[in-house]
């Protein structure tokens, strides 16, 4: 018995790596993909609407503001609230004939917003860790709330929530097999329909499922040096010299009279 | 030196039901440093930060540069005329010393990168941190950082500095590195609005000083009278605290 299930494994593999190779690329560039849209998507809308406008802006500011607002809350709760694999077929045949997609490409898509809804929350916690002073010096400098978000406070939002962020890419890894149900030839289709010609089912999927172990460990390998290299100084700099006596304005003492 | 810069007529400010500001008066003349000394609550910083339209003022008129400022359609482009340095300094932490002074510089005047550096190596020298240009903005002491909040303010060349206790979050040793740079800026002729806490500093650099409490201005007058013979009975109970300085 336990010699004919290593049998069995030896023999898909032999016979059916092919197809699996094409079932690990397409889940790779989904899941990639789909992390990095939906970091796009998450960036926008969680910058958004982190954005406090102050008493200093317009009124039609104001108003664009809560519509934004509005709708990025929305957008949130519908796709947080409902599962991807019926976000995935919703989607795909509601829009099967405005853009006649191919299906790669409507799984990139539902992915991608999926992951956007999750990332605009990280986006925003990780804003919420910037601490206000920041913004409040960017704008005594002139610098607009736009400019504020984009040169300073997004930049450190991601750097603080760079542990979440690569956890969305592991997710989707795994949660990626659940667009199978809209046919993409993703590792778990593919093993579906191995085990279908085989009907070997426990090997075959044992095999799905030491693939996915395999890629997510791996991500977060990768993942974890990425940050290592993230919280490493990013210059070296001079001899400590907090001497005011070496400064070159320092021509008297100052303080004390 | 009776130019002035800012004229506040009868501020107030509110948060909730606390009263604040309960209808300041205050001016400032060009090329005066006046510092604001006072105990914590009595609304030194809060109006400070109603001069670069941080708050919001409930009622009264504050003119800058003859311009009344609760009227100006782009505030942004008035607070780039008005310098703040903050206590907890609030350099950007994403960037180096260097890019941090050059960042608004690029952003609100539109200089070029070039000029932009060439800009701020030169108030990094001012205020001694020239050496730091590249230094992460997390690693360098506190005095230091402070002195590169000044030096980034003064990279947009404001005509107006405004000090929130600028020194208050800082060691003794490191007070008097800001302290030098301060006195420097304030020789040189820059009109400057000093929140602080250091009588010595308000003793020796300021022209005027004022005592606020509970949110009106309780005495004004130059340092040298108000420090050693104080007309009012509160200002004299604050500064008594202070005589061993």
């Amino acid at each position: 018995m336990q010699e004919s299930f290593f049998r069995q494994v030896l023999d898909i593999l032999q016979k059916y790596w092919p197809s699996m190779a094409i079932g690990i690329q397409n889940t790779l560039i989904i899941s990639l993909t789909g992390t990095i849209i939906g970091l796009v998507i998450g960036l926008f809308v969680g910058g958004l609407r982190a954005i406090r406008l102050d008493y200093t802006a317009s009124k039609s500011a104001l108003i664009g503001k809560k519509i934004l607002d509005f709708a990025g809350k929305v957008y949130i709760d519908v796709f947080r609230g409902t599962p991807m694999m019926v976000q995935a077929v919703f989607l795909y045949y509601a829009l099967l004939n405005i853009v006649h997609w191919d299906k790669l490409g409507a799984g990139i898509f539902v992915i991608s917003v999926n992951t956007g809804a999750y990332m605009a929350e990280i986006i925003r916690s990780g804003i919420q860790a910037v601490d206000p002073g920041q913004t409040e010096a960017a704008r005594s400098l002139g610098m607009s709330n736009i400019q504020t978000m984009m040169n300073v406070v997004l930049p450190q939002a991601v750097r603080n929530a760079f542990p979440a962020i690569g956890n969305e890419f592991i997710v989707n890894i795994k949660d990626s097999s659940v667009l199978m149900i809209i046919s993409i030839a993703d590792l778990m289709f593919q093993s579906k329909s191995i085990a279908g010609s085989t009907f070997q089912f426990t090997a075959t999927y044992g095999i799905t499922a030491a693939i996915y172990f395999i890629l997510t460990s791996t991500a977060s390998l990768i993942l974890n040096l990425i940050e290592k290299r993230l919280n490493r100084p990013r210059t070296s700099f001079p001899q400590s010299d907090t001497d005011p006596s070496s400064m070159s304005l320092a021509t008297e003492k100052a303080g004390k009279s | 030196m009776s130019n002035p810069v800012v004229e506040i007529k009868w501020l107030r400010k509110s948060f909730g039901t606390l009263e604040v500001l309960k209808g300041v008066d205050f001016n400032v003349n060009e090329s005066e440093v006046v510092c604001l000394i006072g105990s914590s609550g009595s609304g030194k910083s809060t109006l400070l930060r109603c001069i670069n339209l941080l708050e919001k003022p409930d009622d009264g008129s504050i003119h800058v540069f003859g311009q009344n400022i609760l009227d100006v359609k782009n505030v942004d482009q008035y607070r780039a005329n008005v310098g703040m340095c903050f206590q907890q300094f609030n350099l950007f932490k994403n960037m180096n010393v260097l890019k941090n002074c050059m960042i608004a510089q690029q952003k609100v005047l539109h200089r070029s990168a070039k000029e932009a550096e060439e800009k701020a190596r030169f108030y990094l020298r001012k205020v001694g941190m020239e050496q730091f240009a590249l230094a992460d903005s997390n690693m360098i002491s506190g005095g230091q950082k402070q002195r590169v909040a000044i030096a980034r303010a003064l990279c947009m060349e404001p005509k107006l500095m405004l000090f929130d206790e600028p020194t208050s979050a800082l060691d003794p040793e490191m007070v008097k590195e800001v302290l030098v740079v301060m006195k420097q800026l304030a020789e040189e002729g820059l009109t400057m609005i000093v929140v602080t806490h250091e009588m010595g500093f308000a003793r020796q650099v300021a022209d005027r000083v004022v005592f606020m409490d509970k949110g009106v201005i309780e005495e004004e007058g130059d340092p040298k009278t108000m420090f050693t013979n104080p007309k009012s009975e509160r200002t004299r109970e604050f500064l008594s605290h202070f005589q061993e300085d």
